[in-house]
């Protein structure tokens, strides 16, 4: 079995300390992550993790089972990428002067669909978005022309067959809602609250 | 699911109190006696000290013991759940004390016990600022836990600890963790009684299980010629002793035990052809390359199981029932997945199967055991030797118990020497660090056992070297009494890396030499009794002496330096490939 990116996406309660349990299933077993997004999902109160790594499907099977183990997962679920629609999304800091005086630089841009976020005397940025290999060519591109900075996002994707599930989550939230989420309240309250 | 069985406490008021305050230390005390605990292992210390002011007032419902470290503590829990089937408790403060859980974690977790402890924090306000004995105790123990959750709120307590038994005794059991913060222990709060938790919306205990493939599966057993039972422990902990003796029974299959599920069938069932394993019997590791359907039931294929995987029942169709989705296929492929509680799925199968008797094939695992018999056991059991071996004193002690005994194990050569010989009448008797291998366990876990099951005998079999590694948990036991009889077969060496280093190093001995105390002076000094044989005649009387003796005793015994345990499963070789010499 050949070594592909899957991207994993697992439904999970809201609750403190869910990213260091689910990180340890892979760190245990040295295997990297790509990339890790953490979001709310269409259901309020329940939350979506995006994970993305290269590996064998044998061990991704193996993880998802372990993930779904955890007692506050609902569900892991594993997509190559021809199963996901999805996206990653770059924000670019270059020197404005390199962009009016670079005719390359303009049409560069353009054709990569990135569009002006801040434009100052001094610098502006752009965003993007799509998938990993574009955002590296634009990189690749932008670097030659003083690119001053660079950062990309988490890959974020939306699972073709999903309506099965979300039918599912939506009805688990409806008929038990979400428990709120207890936060520690007394950090910089120290000297008010307790003394010892 | 295997909820395990809870005493209702007669303190716990069923119907919600009216609104009274209470301390956070007390809710937890509460919490507790609602879930029936009637035994704490604990040790005090700064961030737990309002749970501690709390206990003062509830010394007459609840026995606390004392340990003298915290693995101990963890480990006498551990010992409590594995011979009462109940969840073991367990007390330690912030730091230190949280940290020292760790290994006992592990233990639990990867020997699916049910544990809950309850662990001191510092205050909410100082966290995360290197305060005084903190620890990041949550994220330490995260892959060491079933779940864990951090208290810093006094009215949090009751769902928490109700939570945290819940998830710790049911579906595949395991240790949870509840780190609570000392301003939750002080705060008063409304408290509006306590309700057990039975459900929780994220957490499916035991899968559904799936008609279809319990067909399947009886279709499978139907039509072999050579089936061959695997069970380990997931039959003690689903209470399943008696389905699956019907199964057994009506299927007329052999049936071997891992090192987690002895005691869950009785050693002489004539069904019974021995333990699975690295050092296990002769016959079932080289049957399991040659049957032709293989039956695993509560077991998990451990490597020290399996040997070499690429050449383990290779020919075999795999029957797998577990509890725990994530067993199946882990790390042998399955034909048929029967995905449920064995205490549920064993009847549906019992239901469906053939009665029959497999009386040549059985006959064929009885040929292969006078084998050993004739090259391993006799010599074990009645040697013709000057030096004592391990064998004959478990032998010995099986007379003189009749197989009632609970026994606790450490780790090493005199664990597998017991798990190979020692008898067991009925179940929850094996207490053994079966996954983890962790050497300190078997005294410790042993006071744990004797509290779990106070009627009956319990004996820890120890080496010389593990011993040394929990042995002020002596402590414990001269200031609780608990009647554990300690069993020292002392060959002078850390003696399975030894062996190793003799079968696989070309007999390089590194640092395998290890010195002793006079433990029978050690363990005077605690005001233990006891005595150290080294002579074969006295060797009898001695067991019957320690047997006999009202309260804890510490026996001795001097035995073959350098004597290995046979059979073996090499590292790297296939389980039919086994060793006899």
């Amino acid at each position: 079995m050949e070594k592909q990116e899957y991207t994993i996406t697992i439904y999970t309660e809201n609750s403190i300390g869910m990213i260091g349990r689910i990180s340890t299933i892979f760190s245990r077993r040295k295997i990297n992550i790509e990339s890790l997004n953490t979001s709310p999902s269409e259901v309020e109160g329940i939350h979506r993790f995006t994970i993305l790594i290269t590996e064998i499907e044998e061990v991704v099977r193996k993880l998802c089972r372990q993930i779904e183990k955890q007692v506050e997962v609902l569900k892991a679920y594993y997509n190559t990428n021809d199963e996901v629609i999805w996206q990653e999304q770059a924000l670019y800091k270059v020197p404005t002067e390199v962009i009016t005086e670079k005719v390359y630089v303009e049409r560069l841009l353009r054709q990569y669909g990135a569009s002006a976020v801040v434009i100052r005397k001094d610098y502006t940025v752009f965003e993007t978005a799509g998938h990993r290999e574009e955002i590296d060519k634009l990189t690749e591109e932008l670097t030659k022309y003083n690119l001053i900075e660079f950062v990309r996002g988490a890959r974020i994707a939306i699972i073709k067959e999903s309506a099965g599930f979300h039918a599912k989550l939506k009805e688990f939230e409806r008929r038990e809602p979400s428990e709120e989420v207890v936060e520690n309240e007394y950090l910089e309250k120290g000297d008010d609250v307790f003394t010892m | 699911m295997s909820t395990l069985e809870k005493t209702e406490s007669k303190e716990c008021a069923k119907q919600p109190q009216p609104i009274s305050q209470l301390k956070g230390s007390q809710a937890v005390l509460e919490a507790l006696l609602c879930e029936g605990v009637d035994t704490v292992f604990g040790y005090p210390g700064g961030a737990i000290m309002p749970i501690y002011d709390a206990l003062y007032d509830y010394n007459e419902k609840l026995t606390h013991i004392l340990v003298r470290h915290e693995q101990g503590g963890i480990h006498a829990a551990q010992g409590y759940a594995r011979t009462s089937g109940r969840t073991g408790v367990v007390f330690a403060t912030s730091g230190p004390g949280a940290t020292n859980l760790v290994t006992g974690l592990a233990d639990a977790m990867i020997d699916s016990n049910p544990i809950v402890c309850i662990t001191g924090q510092v205050f909410a306000s100082l966290l995360g600022t290197d305060a005084f004995q903190e620890t990041d105790v949550i994220n330490i123990t995260a892959p060491v836990t079933k779940w864990s959750y951090q208290v810093t709120e006094a009215s949090e307590i009751p769902t928490a600890i109700a939570k945290a038994f819940h998830i710790a005794s049911t579906g595949r059991p395991g240790p949870v963790l509840i780190d609570i913060t000392k301003n939750a222990q002080m705060e008063l709060f409304d408290y509006l009684g306590y309700e057990k938790c039975t459900h929780i919306r994220s957490y499916r205990p035991s899968p559904i299980v799936r008609k279809e493939y319990v067909q399947e599966a009886a279709a499978l057993i139907n039509s072999a010629q050579k089936p061959f039972i695997l069970f380990g422990q997931g039959i003690i902990l689903g209470r399943a002793e008696q389905e699956f003796k019907a199964f057994l029974e009506k299927s007329g299959i052999p049936a071997a035990a891992t090192v987690m599920g002895l005691s869950a069938l009785e050693t002489d069932h004539p069904q019974h052809v021995g333990m699975l394993g690295m050092h296990g019997n002769y016959a079932p590791n080289v049957m399991t390359n040659d049957c032709d359907v293989l039956i695993a039931i509560g077991m998990r294929f451990d490597d020290r199981v399996t040997g070499r995987l690429d050449k383990y029942a290779k020919q075999a169709k795999v029957v797998h029932l577990d509890i725990d989705p994530a067993e199946i296929d882990k790390n042998v492929q399955t034909t048929v997945a029967v995905w449920g509680d064995c205490k549920e799925t064993l009847p549906q199968l019992t239901e469906l199967i053939d009665k029959k008797e497999h009386t040549d094939w059985l006959e064929q695992f009885r040929t292969l055991e006078k084998e050993e018999i004739k090259e391993v056991i006799q010599n074990e059991l009645h040697p013709t030797g000057d030096v004592l071996t391990m064998g004959e004193v478990v032998h010995l002690l099986n007379e003189l118990t009749g197989g009632d005994a609970i026994i606790t194990t450490d780790v090493g050569q005199h664990q597998m020497v017991a798990c190979r010989y020692a008898k067991f009448n009925q179940s929850k008797s094996n207490v053994t660090s079966g996954g983890l291998g962790t050497m300190g366990f078997g005294l410790p876990a042993a006071i744990g056992a004797w509290y779990g099951a106070p009627h009956r005998d319990v004996i820890a079999i120890i080496g010389d070297g593990g011993f040394q590694m929990t042995l002020q948990e002596l402590g414990t036991i001269m200031q609780f009494g608990a009647k554990v009889k300690i069993l020292i077969l002392n060959n002078q060496f850390l003696g399975m890396v030894r062996q190793w280093q003799q079968l696989f190093n070309e007999k390089r001995y590194s640092f395998v030499n290890i010195t002793s105390p006079d433990f029978v002076a050690l363990a005077k000094s605690y005001y233990i009794d006891g005595q150290k044989v080294s002579e074969r005649e006295q060797l009898k009387t001695a067991l019957k002496t320690m047997l006999d003796h009202d309260g804890a005793y510490l026996l001795e015994v001097m035995v073959g330096k350098e004597n290995n345990v046979f059979p073996m499963v090499a590292q790297g070789t296939s389980v039919s490939e086994i060793r006899l010499k």
